[in-house]
Parts: C-alpha cells; structure tokens; sequence
C-alpha cells in the first residue's frame, strides 16, 4: 500500500451530539478520512466498524442516563499511524474489568450486546482507554500504515 | 426508519426477511420489530438474506441472539443468506459461524429448512 503522505501530520476534528442517529455520519467521515490517507477498502472498513462500535458504547453506556452529551472524534495521521480518539463526558468505566469474551460461553448464555471492545481490539492495531471524569473519557484507536 | 429497510417475503412455511441498508445501533431495532413480527405470526422458520445491506455492527448481531432460542424451541431456525464479504467478516471475527447457518442463497436456505 503506497501511503498518500498529503495526510501527514494532519489533525482532523469532528464534535456532534451522542445520539444513535450521528453513527452514520461519524462512519461516513472516519471513512473518508481514512481513504484519504491512503488506506484500502479492507482496512478502511475495519476502522469504520471499530469506530462505530466505540462511539455505539458510548451512546449506551456513557450516555445511559440519557443526558445527551457531545462526542469528539479526533483523527491524527502521522508517517506511520492513524489514530482515531473518541472523547466523552460521561461516566466511565474500568477497561480492565472488559476481558475477552469466551466466545461459546457467550452463545451458551445467548447473551446479546458486549462484543462492541472485542472487536474494537481484534480489528485494530492498538486500543488504548483513559477515564478521567474532568477531561473527558477516551478511547483510542490505532491503525499502523504498512512500513515498505 | 431511514437508512435500513426490511422487507417480509412469506414462502410456504418459512418468512425470508429482505436487508437493505446498513444494521447499527440506531437501525437495530426495525430488525427486532421484524423478527418479533415473524414470532407473533408463528413464523418460526426465518430466513434473513444480507444482499443489499451494506453494513452490521455488533448491535445488528446482538438481535439475532435474542430471538434465536426461543425461534429454535419452537423447532425452528434463523438461517443467514447472501452475504458479502464484508459482512460475513463481522460475523467470522465473532465465532457466529458456529451457531448459526451461514448459506449461499435463500433458496438453499429453504431447502434446508425443507430437508429438516
């Protein structure tokens, strides 16, 4: 993959409302963004849904209370990765109490929700959580540009 | 709800449930009406053909879970047809391959139901 390096060191910010109904959008520029910088249909979809289902978590579990609060989605492209950091403001969680799920256990219990992290970790490079009530809560999302 | 469309097809004993659009967090809950709709109706061998959707997160997937058992105590399934690549991807990753029949076409999904 031949990186387009009119990216570089570009940082790229989208703020909206917490709502179910702005995942689309929250898709369609992470995507276009993501194509922009070089990446291919694989990796650009992969980004996409790990986006989504951060942004879907926050909805449902930091914006339980239904108090519908900002989402900041922050893009940063540098030579060598493309991070996606997904800020909110509300309440946090402990990332470490999220284990890998036991997939036939899962099925076992027909449990429904709670993959959203799984994927997060297993579509992209790095995952990365900080919870801080005053400046926000955030999730990063890495994805490393192929080093030629 | 804009963006994703269900549509009802009954055939014989089974009901395939035509996708259109994309299946996340905010849609997924036009595709629990529809298969809610199948429950009530007694329909309990559904067929869910993936052709023209374009998109599914995990809260797409996390409705099948919810009706599964109770379509499979009635002795019957919820068979997936036509997917693309894409979107048989977000279903490998998470093991769904293993508890649910992932078929070419609604027809051999039909048959299957048929044979059974």
């Amino acid at each position: 993959m031949v990186k387009n390096l009119s990216g570089k060191g570009k940082k790229i910010q989208l703020k909206l409302p917490g709502q179910t109904d702005n995942l689309e959008i929250i898709r369609e520029f992470v995507s276009k963004i993501a194509r922009r910088v070089g990446f291919h249909d694989d990796d650009i979809s992969k980004i996409e849904l790990a986006v989504d289902e951060a942004c879907a978590n926050v909805v449902k579990h930091a914006y339980s209370t239904g108090d519908v609060q900002p989402i900041d989605i922050t893009i940063n492209v540098d030579d060598e990765k493309f991070v996606v950091n997904i800020v909110d403001y509300g309440q946090g969680f402990n990332p470490a109490s999220i284990k890998k799920p036991d997939m036939k256990q899962y099925f076992k219990e027909m449990k429904q929700g709670g993959l959203g992290i799984h994927l997060m970790r297993t579509l992209m490079d790095e995952v990365h959580f900080e919870v801080d009530a005053d400046k926000g809560n955030c999730v990063s999302l890495v994805k490393k540009f192929e080093q030629k | 709800m804009s963006g994703f469309e269900v549509m009802h097809q009954g055939d014989g004993e089974c009901v395939v449930l035509f996708l259109k659009g994309f299946l996340d967090a905010h849609t997924a809950p036009a595709l629990e009406s529809a298969l809610q709709k199948c429950i009530d109706e007694r329909k309990f061998k559904i067929i869910v053909n993936f052709q023209e959707l374009t998109y599914i997160s995990s809260a797409g997937l996390g409705v099948f879970m919810g009706f599964i058992e109770e379509v499979r105590e009635n002795s019957g399934d919820i068979k997936l047809t036509n997917m693309s690549a894409k979107i048989f991807r977000v279903f490998d990753l998470l093991g769904f391959p293993a508890l649910y029949q992932i078929l070419e076409t609604s027809d051999e999904a039909k048959e299957n139901f048929e044979l059974n």
